[in-house]
């Protein structure tokens, strides 16, 4: 990589020569795996050199790594090689013309979600004449933004317009070296988001999933780069309610998030990825790696997430607490039902002094799934005066649902502080009679009992983001008692 | 309204339940009075519709329905209401919303418009206040860290706000302290009309002071063994159950 300031102006200047490349006239290359894929995608995207010699390191190291094998989880081997890695959004040819050619069960619970008709098509894929985001919405966000000094843009774009920020940012929290879907992601990524919140300042709105829903189809290695300069805040919201369905099984993102000294970054996430039919057919994978880093002293992370979908989900948001009196939260629920299979949790990385960690974790299992909290604490010897709160609690539906709680925690000072409480329950009988002697029908009340197990997760979700969340759930349980 | 006939039910192939006979009229009051096992609270039960009890035989009909075949929702929808004995914490759950959740879907059974979020405050802040309870019991969580008087009086509550046609009380003096027992009375005094029935289920005479029966009836080994005016709880206080028992037996 580039190592002085002027070296990466040199290379960002020189147009990297793709020509060999653009012969290749086709949306979608042919499946495989090697550095030429590689090449491809970079050379598509009209990447600078520094981002293809980024890429094809990840690669080189990839190559050299194994799958990992120790989650709580079962699936058939993935092969790489049957995968695309590059694929322009489908023409419309290809997609359904209309509604009636979509499963009528995604449109019921589209129905139910009640999402506007327009977005339905959108979600579903139909192919639509009008574009579905309003531009002058669209407009207005972007000068206020503006405004604020605020970057909000897809990865792409970054790494056209600010380089030196990709550059200096890009793996810093997750290296290509951490993991092999990470290395994967590093190599092969297509797009993502890109935010660069200003010195001292607080972001003016929450930034969206509406809002860059036009950057909706950045395929299965998605990137995304989250820096909170010093003294600024953001709240990120990502994902959907709504079951989106995509055309590949294996989704490997990679997020990461700098905050810097007094900056805080609240990232929320509602994930409601295909989770396949009754038996588990063509569900997604979902292998994530999200990392946040309390780079500067006071500085606060706080991950909050919403997972119901997905055929397998595997995922840790993590905070690494490097910055004096820096905070790490987590709050999560993740439900599964049918055959879903879900190994996540979080990993808090306390390092500096007078850290503070908040775990909550809410796991819902349901149908035949199997819901697994996997959550490492680690407090390092200069962690001074470090504190962890750990509160791990599973909820069973059914006879035939599992849930499994891996904790682990490495105190290596003595001064620290850690408590981690967990409790698994079973909704009852009778808490169910009770509320439906009370009038209320038997769905609705599985709701009640799953909301009320989940609200101190919900509070910590923005307000809208929350009620679609207790909706989701109730959906994502429908034909889970009874 | 409610006419019990001859009925039978068992537990895991055990009968608790062996020929009960009660006609419940409009606005009357019935207490069911019998020692430890006499199958009170699964008479309750059955009644409102719980899991795990098999019917053998009999019928009951609620208002010309067969009360039997409705499931428990249904029940409430036709205006039969349980006060538990031993009332559900719903860890998180929001007492004001549970309760909303309860009268849209009574009233939605009964194919009337929900109320709205403003009309639904108004009666229970006016309802709360009736039964002496605080406005902030609204927001707590549905009986999760209450007292034991606490949650009886929540299901009083909770009874005025869904004014049910008949409301089953299920040993609802138990465990409580005079006051408390004071309160509870008070509350389902309210309630009582020329329309509204109610069947109390209690092992004590006590109760019956407060809430004065129109009928007592003593249930023993799963029948109706006395029926008689509420001077009849008064002599079972004086005199226990045994010489009814061993009379019947």
């Amino acid at each position: 990589m580039a190592s002085n300031a002027q070296d990466i102006e040199k290379i960002v200047d020189r147009q990297y020569a793709a020509g060999f490349f653009t012969e290749i006239d086709q949306d979608t290359v042919p499946p495989g795996l090697d550095a030429d894929t590689i090449r491809l995608i970079s050379a598509k995207k009209n990447e600078p050199a520094w981002m293809l010699d980024w890429r094809l390191k990840a690669f080189a190291r990839f190559q050299q790594m194994r799958e990992p094998n120790w989650a709580h989880v079962s699936y058939p081997p993935i092969d790489l090689q049957a995968i695309s890695y590059y694929s322009a959004p489908k023409s419309d040819k290809d997609r359904p013309q209309s509604l009636d050619e979509v499963d009528p069960k995604l449109l019921e619970t589209y129905e139910k979600l009640g999402i506007p008709l327009e977005e339905q098509k959108m979600l579903a894929g139909v192919a639509v004449d009008a574009v579905f985001d309003s531009v002058s919405v669209h407009t207005t966000f972007r000068d206020k933004l503006a405004e604020a000094g605020v970057i909000f843009c897809s990865f792409s774009e970054a790494v056209q317009e600010h380089p030196e920020l990709i550059q200096k940012y890009l793996g810093s929290v997750v290296p290509v070296t951490d993991n092999y879907y990470a290395a994967l992601n590093s190599a092969v990524f297509t797009d993502g988001s890109f935010v660069y919140i200003p010195k001292n300042t607080r972001c003016p709105m929450e930034l969206s999933t509406y809002f860059r829903i036009n950057a909706m189809n950045t395929g299965q290695f998605e990137r995304t780069l989250v820096i909170a300069d010093e003294g600024s805040y953001v709240s990120y919201l990502e994902g959907c309610t709504a079951p989106m369905r995509d055309e590949n099984q294996l989704h490997a993102a990679v997020v990461e998030l700098v905050a810097l000294q007094d900056a805080e970054i609240k990232y929320s996430t509602v994930q409601n990825w295909y989770p396949g039919d009754e038996e588990g057919r063509g569900g997604i994978y979902n292998f994530v790696t999200k990392r946040g880093d309390c780079r500067g002293a006071r500085s606060k992370i706080s991950w909050t997430q919403v997972e119901t979908g997905s055929a397998i989900t595997w995922k840790y948001p993590s905070c690494v607490l490097k910055g004096e009196n820096s905070v790490g939260e987590f709050y999560s629920v993740a439900l599964t039902n049918n055959l879903q299979q879900a190994d996540t949790g979080t990993k808090m990385v306390h390092l500096g002094r007078g850290t503070r960690s908040t775990i909550v974790s809410k796991g819902i299992s349901a149908g035949r799934s199997q819901n697994a909290y996997r959550g490492l604490v680690r407090i390092a010897p200069g962690a001074e005066g470090a504190r962890n709160y750990t509160q791990c609690d599973s909820l069973l539906l059914g006879d035939r649902s599992a849930a499994h709680t891996f904790p682990y925690i490495e105190c290596r000072n003595p001064s620290a502080q850690v408590e981690h409480e967990a409790s698994t329950s079973k909704i009852s009988d009778d808490q169910l009679f009770y509320l439906r002697s009370r009038g209320i029908g038997q769905e609705d009340a599985v709701n009640m009992i799953v909301n009320g197990f989940c609200k101190e997760v919900f509070k910590e979700l923005p307000m809208e983001f929350a009620v679609e969340a207790q909706k989701l759930l109730g959906i994502s349980l429908e034909g889970a008692v009874g | 309204m409610l006419e019990i006939k001859n009925l039978h039910a068992e537990v895991d192939g055990k009968p608790i339940l062996r020929g009960i006979d009660l006609v419940v009229r409009p606005g009357e009051t019935h207490a069911i009075m019998g020692p430890n096992g006499s199958g009170k609270s699964t008479l309750s039960h059955v009644l409102a519709g719980r899991e795990g009890y098999t019917v053998t035989g009999g019928s009951v009909t609620f208002n010309g329905k067969p009360l039997l075949e409705l499931e428990p929702e249904e029940r409430a929808g036709e205006g039969v209401f349980l006060a538990f004995q031993y009332p559900l914490e719903i860890p998180g759950g929001n007492n004001g919303y549970m309760l909303k959740a309860a009268l849209n879907g009574i009233r939605a059974y009964r194919g009337e418009k929900e109320l709205s979020a403003v009309d639904f405050l108004k009666l229970v802040k006016a309802r709360v206040k009736a039964v002496g309870l605080d406005e902030s019991l609204l927001n707590r969580p549905v009986n999760e860290g209450f007292s034991g008087g606490e949650k009886k009086r929540n299901e009083v509550f909770q009874m005025s706000v869904l004014e049910p046609r008949l409301a089953i009380l299920d040993e609802t003096d138990s465990g409580l302290d005079i006051d408390a027992l004071k309160a509870v009375a008070e509350g389902v005094n309210a309630l009582r009309d020329d329309t509204r029935s109610f069947i109390v289920v209690t092992h004590y005479q006590r109760l019956l002071d407060y809430i004065v029966p129109d009928y007592v009836h003593v249930l023993s080994k799963g029948r109706i063994i006395k029926s008689g005016g509420k001077e009849l709880a008064l002599e079972l206080e004086a005199r226990g159950y045994d010489w009814l028992t061993s009379e019947a037996a």
